[in-house]
């Protein structure tokens, strides 16, 4: 240990020069065994020149002619040694490289960044290493570890030293990479460690690798756990949007909207149209397109929303069930619309930047920014619903004239309009829904199919006229869904769902939260 | 004190309703027959096999559709869920079907291809009893019968009606299509069963194999037809258009309608299995799309288009809605979702006693400028 120290500390103090005449011969020729010792022995006195000797090998641009050795440089040549730059001579040969050659350059390179400046490299660095660490690469990890600011980096680049300490034949140190091993969350090193279990003899050893393998699994446990949850919650969060919409039409208006579905694809398809505009005239602010797309998702959705409610629903309230009917004939006909219009294909609408990538929480553990931004989107859209229903005056009126329809319409509301507002908004959230759906998943014609049964769901379990029920149903149901899934996998966990659904509604007929009355024919 | 005593029943039929059934009988028994087997093709009045096939298959969605006016037209209750109980009675007569392959499978083994292909050594239990054609037939009704019962019992108890029973019905036919997909379920999973060779061990692609099958949906047709003829003109029939026009002033008067719509349920599930049962040997597959919630629906459009609460009008609305069907999506394929769409809300909207309605109307309309004039 001290003496992989001290070369490091005297690396540190001679960055001078490194590679050396010997250095290059013994990496370039002879046969691979011979070379990769070579390599092993440069790494241990590496600098940037060495580094770009080996990217140079890695990429194919090192020849030999007789005793000298060429970097190809664009269409110049140059010494490796003697760094003078040379004609190409016609008889220069390729360095040939087999995948072992290969393999180790590239992780030499990897190692070789773990002194970069930039703190995503070195992190990229190691997160490579981790994969192949043995113990060549020790005094390169240490000379790293000794140098590290960053806190995370140091702690993964500790992992990475433990592992390679593993294959150490001093038990001691196998000892000690055990302990330290188990304090890391990572699948990987599940992997490792069971891999070293298998190969180890010493029983103390295996004991050691033991406790850390329950330790490592226990973490794992959690991480897996709370990624249930998330995705739960993320799905619980998809539905709550889905199902927004419909509470209003199907919750408030008793308006059974098979087309709920179709609605959805139109936001999403307002949200692809929106996407090519901004490729089109706008390509700078391509980024922020999504902001755009979201009221015009809204519009579209709203306004066919009410041209239906004009033209179809009104002559149809009061009857439920010619309502189904006639709304499934809707979403056929809005379906092959749009088959005709975009294809039959599913349309590609890409994210914008700022929401690809995530956080890392725990080792197997990560949000996307998609989801969260999903999670807060729906968050705001059932704040923005509960105020418009509960807070204004269009929201009075609504609540009004699903009361008492005769008595608003007594005191001057004008009932007819508010149901096509009411109809308009609860399409408009489906339109949010359809554009916050073109984030996560496919858009095409069938989009909002994969989802109308499990909306109704939702309202259904909600309780008829409740906010508050169907964001209690939205979540427990993505949650409850995702964490049998899980269990069972997920279409058993689908099947699953849908019999506890048609279980509790036998128990409880008017959902979660039934509307108090006396009514015989609730 | 005179005792109240309820008018008597009318006749089955009228004398032009008997007229015109033994027209059908004769038509599906002998004339299509004789016109498919007897006349020479190229012959103006030769019945295609196409057409056999055809009107064999519009048949079977018409028993679908009478059962499904039986429980949506006379009781009030629509079901999205008519789906599941044809698909049940169309697996267990494929299972007998795909025993009947015997040794001729690709594998040549006794198991059905599907099974060998996924390693399995011996049938699953339910496929038990599908190697006897008795067993099969009581299977065909029993299990969609026992699938209603239970569901419509637990349904009907807690009084759930109107479109939550709808929508629960479709989420029913929906969790069973998910799982009919499933390969370890023992149904074939997407693909179903298909290649069937023989049927009591007579080959099945034959032309009078064909035309018995026809011959067969037609009599079964025309059988459920005046069951429920004869259901609806009981007491029981009745009760059953009570509790469609007041379920609440039916239970005031004492009845209970749990048995008369359990009833009325099971009845109308069996008979969507007896007609899965009469579909799959004639198209010759069947598989998990059938339970789709899109084809559950179209069962309810066909009864609505005829003119709900009418016998005649769902084995109409089948054969125009099924005719139009074959007919679009081969010459404009692009058209018949905005067709089926269109009909959809133009007879919900304008017809909602569908077709029967309207010849009733004009009818009537023209009697009255008659006498008028």
């Amino acid at each position: 240990m001290r003496h992989y120290l001290a070369i490091a500390a005297l690396l540190l103090a001679t960055q001078v020069h490194a590679l050396t005449a010997t250095e290059v011969k013994g990496i370039t020729l002879g046969e691979t065994d011979s070379r990769v010792e070579a390599l092993a022995k440069a790494m241990l006195t590496a600098d940037d020149k060495t580094a770009a000797f080996l990217q140079a090998l890695s990429d194919d641009a090192v020849k030999v002619a007789g005793d000298r050795i060429l970097v190809l440089k664009g269409d110049k040549a140059v010494d490796a040694i003697t760094e003078t730059e040379v004609p190409l001579p016609d008889d220069a040969e390729d360095v040939i490289n087999n995948n072992r050659m290969r393999g180790e350059i590239d992780s030499a390179l990897a190692a070789l960044k773990l002194f970069s400046k930039d703190d995503a490299v070195r992190a990229a660095a190691v997160q490579q290493l981790r994969s192949d660490a043995d113990e060549t690469k020790l005094p390169l990890i240490e000379k790293a570890l000794a140098t590290e600011q960053n806190a995370t980096i140091k702690e993964q680049l500790g992992m990475v030293r433990a592992a390679a300490l593993l294959g150490s034949s001093d038990k001691a140190k196998r000892l000690d990479a055990a302990k330290s091993l188990s304090h890391s969350g990572q699948a990987h090193t599940k992997t490792m460690l069971l891999a070293r279990l298998e190969s180890e003899s010493d029983a103390e050893v295996k004991a050691a690798l033991g406790a850390a393998l329950r330790q490592v699994e226990s973490a794992l446990a959690w991480g897996d756990k709370l990624g249930a949850l998330f995705s739960g919650i993320s799905l619980g969060s998809i539905l709550l949007l889905v199902a927004l919409g419909l509470a209003i039409t199907y919750g408030l208006m008793g308006v059974i909207n098979m087309a709920h579905g179709e609605l959805m694809m139109i936001g999403a398809y307002a949200t692809y149209v929106v996407q090519g505009l901004f490729q089109k005239y706008l390509p700078g602010a391509f980024d922020w397109y999504l902001l755009a797309a979201v009221p015009v998702a809204f519009m579209a959705s709203a306004l066919m929303g009410a041209l239906l409610e004009r033209s179809v629903i009104r002559f149809l309230y009061g009857r439920p069930l010619e309502t189904l009917l006639a709304t499934w004939g809707i979403s056929l006909v809005l379906m092959q619309l749009v088959r005709s219009i975009f294809g039959a294909q599913n349309v590609g609408v890409e994210n914008p930047s700022w929401m690809s990538g995530g956080i890392q929480v725990l080792g197997n553990l990560s949000l996307p920014y998609n989801r969260l931004v999903i999670i807060g989107f729906a968050l705001f859209v059932l704040g923005s619903v509960a105020w418009l229903i509960g807070r204004t005056r269009l929201g009075l009126f609504v609540r009004g004239v699903t009361q008492n329809r005769p008595i608003a319409a007594c005191m001057g509301v004008n009932t007819a309009r508010i149901d096509t507002y009411a109809f308009a908004l609860g399409s408009g959230i489906a339109g949010l829904a359809g554009c916050a759906l073109s984030q996560v998943g496919n858009v095409g014609p069938d989009l909002g199919q994969g989802y109308i049964v499990d909306a109704f769901m939702v309202v259904v379990l909600g309780g008829v006229g409740q906010l508050a029920g169907t964001v209690y149903a939205a979540l427990g149901l993505g949650i409850l869904n995702k964490l049998l899934e899980g269990w069972t996998g997920a279409v058993l966990a689908k099947i699953a769902v849908l019999v506890f659904i048609i279980i509790f509604i036998q128990k409880r007929p008017q959902g979660i939260f039934a509307m108090k009355g006396r009514s015989a024919e609730a | 004190m005179k005792p109240v005593s309820l008018p008597s029943p009318a006749p089955l039929l009228s004398r032009t309703g008997w007229a015109a059934f033994l027209m059908a009988l004769i038509i599906v028994c002998a004339v299509a027959p004789v016109l498919n087997l007897l006349v020479p093709v190229g012959n103006l009045f030769h019945l295609s096999d196409y057409g056999v096939g055809l009107v064999g298959r519009i048949m079977c969605y018409a028993i679908c559709a009478l059962a499904m006016d039986l429980i949506w037209g006379f009781t009030g209750i629509l079901s999205l869920g008519h789906g599941l109980f044809f698909a049940l009675g169309g697996y267990a007569m494929g299972m007998y079907l795909m025993r009947q392959i015997g040794l001729d499978g690709n594998y040549k083994s006794e198991l059905p291809d599907f099974m060998v292909f996924l390693d399995w050594k011996e049938l699953p239990w339910h496929w038990l009893l599908s190697g006897s054609f008795t067993a099969t037939l009581f299977l065909v009704v029993a299990v969609p019968g026992l699938v209603a019962f239970v569901f419509g019992y637990f349904a009907f108890r807690s009084r759930i009606k109107g479109v939550y029973f709808s929508i629960i019905t479709q989420a029913m036919t929906f969790a069973a299509m998910l799982l009919f997909f499933r390969n370890e379920t023992g149904f074939g999973g997407n693909n179903g069963f298909t290649d069937f060779k023989r049927i009591l061990n007579i080959p099945i692609a034959t032309q009078e194999m064909r035309m018995t099958l026809f011959v067969l949906t037609g009599v079964t047709l025309l059988g459920f037809f005046l069951m429920a003829r004869w259901l609806i003109n009981s007491k029981f029939g009745r009760v059953l258009q009570a509790v469609r026009d007041a379920e609440t002033r039916v239970m005031f008067s004492g009845y209970n309608p749990l048995g008369y719509k359990l009833t009325i349920w099971t009845i109308s599930a069996m008979m969507c299995g007896v007609a899965g049962a009469l579909y799959v040997p004639q198209v010759g597959i069947i598989n998990p799309s059938e339970m789709s919630p899109a084809n559950s629906i179209e069962i309810a459009i066909w009864a609505a288009v005829g003119g709900r609460a009418t016998l005649i009008g769902p084995i109409l609305g089948a054969f125009i809605v099924s005719g139009a069907k074959s007919w679009l999506t081969v010459a404009y394929p692009e058209f018949w979702l905005y067709f089926l769409g269109a009909l959809f809300i133009g007879v919900t909207l304008f017809l909602p006693d569908g077709v029967v309605g309207l010849i009733k109307r004009l009818s009537k309309a023209t009697n009255k400028s008659g006498d008028r004039s």
